[in-house]
């Protein structure tokens, strides 16, 4: 498969311009979308320039109504992008998102898919405080009949806005700000998507399993060349969707391993991670050699300051040291 | 009731409209009937008193322009050209109900006559509302979306976020402001201070009408103006229709907040009575015609609640059923 070197901001442009060329069904909407600006952080930038302003559209800041809007386009035959510029103001966009993208399906017995997607990105770690910087995913994984997206890498970017665009159900896809200059390789062929639902090891290993996602790979990785400079050979599994969750895969993983370290930058209590570490504990009992360890974001408020944010936040220095709890963990 | 004869629609029109009030009438004091012997149960929210505005509904909207409701709005269904067992089926939860029971007596979707949304949530059916018609925009069809709220939902952020998109993108919307006098359980006097709701379009200059929402031909002269305005390129209409729901919020409210004298002026005026005296003073209708559409509603609900009790309730595989367009990799 041929790739281009490129970032995630590009991965991510390139997987709208192509929908947009491909489908006629498809626009984009949104706070500052449409050139000259673009997008707050570039990522739909020319877009408006190469598809017109009737499809890539700037709205007023009106959250409620531009996911609104968005569902009732999907309802009746369209194949939406809303974009929230920013994830802490989803929240006055819950209303639709929770009620009526999520349940429009169910409630109607069929009659009334809403393919949306609904593209947010999460500011944290550029100091930006306590309403710009959280990672909220966990809000959605609750809501049944919502998928939920964290991708990682300029491919997984790529291939999985491309499978949200046309999947047939609401799609949250939760994008990293802090991770848009990140480069990697992207396979070049129109129309590359990547299946939901398909966790992927992003690196082998087989003393313990990180099962993280988004911005915790970064630092997932980074934590297992600390570790195995101490000997201890990480797995490091990228969950890629919350919703669907590739729950075989990772107890895959930890069978063979034994051990399990779930990160993300959610706040750890009640996040993702108390999930998977449930399920783990339930399906691999017997099989653990040490309880699951658990990191996220501590249970306060993001702070501004960064000596503050980086006490708030997961790093690839506290997942290395959960990494050694577990492999420590009943050698005294 | 208006005697603009500028404006008078057709026989045929008078005719529909008395058809559709009666029907909503007949089939409203049904259920209640029903509900209150034991007969069945249901949760029931009465828009009897309002049914002037479905008559108006019923006459302005082609087969395929939009509608979006709310949890009151067996009025609104019936002027749509929902079928009755599908509306009655819902609400009695059969599998014969328009979402085979799975939205219930708030949310009945029927997008085969363009009812594509019922919302629980007071406000919440606006901002879709203005997706519906940005779709219709994008297809290149001329159908128009009208949608329905309350007094209360003018309050919310939505319904402003959606009146300003809706205006400043021009699209195919008609706002209709079923002015019943009360939020739930709370005067519309004390939650605004302003005496017209239609007021509310100045501030994005829109055009904002007040009409007797308990005159059918004076609604019908409001509605197809704006119908028309939306449907010939002039963008949105609110339009305000003054109106009065005579069983409270819920049905089996005590509705203790409403002045009893307020209420009896209510039901003096109440517009189905009102209408059919009008059609025999200006011998549209003659008493033999008027019975003949009174017992003719009647045979109609009772055959269509027939046909609905003869109906099994859902099979239990509905719960896993619609929550996603696979249920492959989601949670149970």
């Amino acid at each position: 498969m041929t790739t281009t070197e490129m970032t995630v901001r590009d991965a991510l442009n390139r997987a709208l311009d192509e929908a947009l060329a491909a489908d006629p069904r498809v626009i984009v909407l949104g706070e500052d979308v449409a050139d000259p600006a673009g997008g707050v952080s570039g990522v739909t930038a020319g877009l408006s320039t190469r598809h017109g302003h009737d499809r890539v559209l700037d709205t007023p800041i009106s959250e409620a109504a531009i996911v609104g809007a968005a569902i009732g386009a999907a309802v009746d035959g369209m194949l939406p992008v809303a974009e929230i510029m920013i994830m802490d103001f989803i929240g006055i966009a819950l209303d639709q998102i929770a009620n009526h993208a999520a349940k429009l399906r169910f409630m109607s017995g069929g009659r009334t898919p809403c393919p949306v997607t609904i593209r947010t990105a999460v500011f944290g770690g550029l100091g930006s405080g306590a309403t710009h910087s959280q990672s909220l995913e966990a809000w959605f994984m609750h809501i049944p009949g919502l998928k939920v997206i964290v991708p990682s890498t300029p491919a997984d970017a790529k291939g999985l806005l491309t499978t949200a665009i046309f999947d047939p159900d609401p799609c949250v896809f939760v994008e990293t700000v802090i991770t848009y200059g990140a480069r990697g390789p992207v396979p070049t062929e129109p129309g590359f998507a990547i299946p939901f639902g398909e966790a992927d090891v992003k690196r082998a290993g087989n003393d313990v399993t990180v099962v993280t996602y988004g911005r915790g790979v970064f630092d997932a990785l980074t934590a297992a060349e600390q570790v195995a400079a101490e000997g201890i050979d990480v797995e490091v599994v990228d969950l890629r969707t919350l919703v669907p969750l590739d729950m075989p895969r990772v107890l895959e993983s930890v069978a063979k391993t034994k051990r399990a370290v779930v990160a993300h930058y959610a706040t750890r209590f009640a996040g993702p991670g108390a999930e998977l570490a449930a399920t783990i504990g339930e399906e691999l009992f017997g099989v653990l050699d040490a309880p699951v360890e658990r990191v996220g974001a501590r249970f306060t408020p993001i702070p501004a300051a960064s000596s503050l944010e980086a006490a708030v936040f997961p790093s690839a220095g506290t997942i290395a040291d959960a990494i050694r709890r577990t492999v420590g963990f009943g050698r005294g | 009731v208006t005697t603009d004869t500028g404006t008078m629609p057709t026989n045929d029109v008078l005719r529909t409209m008395f058809e559709v009030m009666t029907l909503v009438k007949t089939c409203d004091e049904r259920l209640r009937k029903g509900i209150a012997t034991g007969e069945f149960m249901t949760v029931f929210w009465p828009p009897r008193g309002q049914e002037a505005i479905a008559a108006g509904i019923a006459v302005c909207l082609r087969r395929d322009d939009r509608l979006v409701t709310t949890y009151r709005g067996l009025h609104d269904l019936i002027a749509k050209g929902v079928p009755l067992t599908e509306i009655l089926g819902e609400m009695l939860g059969r599998q014969i109900g328009a979402c085979r029971g799975k939205g219930g007596t708030m949310h009945v979707t029927c997008p085969d006559v363009g009812v594509m949304l019922s919302t629980g949530i007071v406000g919440a059916g606006v901002p879709v509302a203005v997706g519906l018609a940005l779709a219709a925009r994008r297809q290149g069809s001329d159908r128009v979306t009208a949608v329905c709220f309350g007094d209360g939902a003018t309050n919310t952020g939505s319904f402003h976020e959606a009146a300003n998109l809706a205006s400043t993108w021009q699209l195919p919307v008609v706002l209709i402001c079923q002015n019943n006098q009360y939020a739930e359980m709370t005067a519309v006097g004390q939650t605004m201070h302003i005496e017209r709701i239609a007021d509310r379009a100045l501030a994005y200059a829109m055009p904002g009408v007040r009409v007797d929402g308990n005159d059918p031909v004076a609604v019908h002269r409001e509605l197809s103006a704006a119908v028309e305005r939306a449907r010939s390129g002039g963008g949105p209409t609110l339009v305000e229709c003054v109106t009065f729901r005579f069983n409270g919020h819920y049905f089996g409210d005590p509705m203790a907040y409403i002045p009893p004298e307020e209420l009896a002026a209510a039901i003096a005026a109440d517009p189905v009575p009102r209408y059919r005296s009008w059609l025999t003073e200006h011998a549209i209708l003659d008493e033999d015609a008027l019975a003949g559409i009174e017992a003719g509603a009647v045979r109609q609900v009772d055959d269509a609640l027939a046909t609905v009790l003869a109906s099994p309730p859902p099979t239990i595989d509905e719960v896993d059923t619609d929550v996603y367009a696979s249920a492959v990799g989601v949670p149970q």
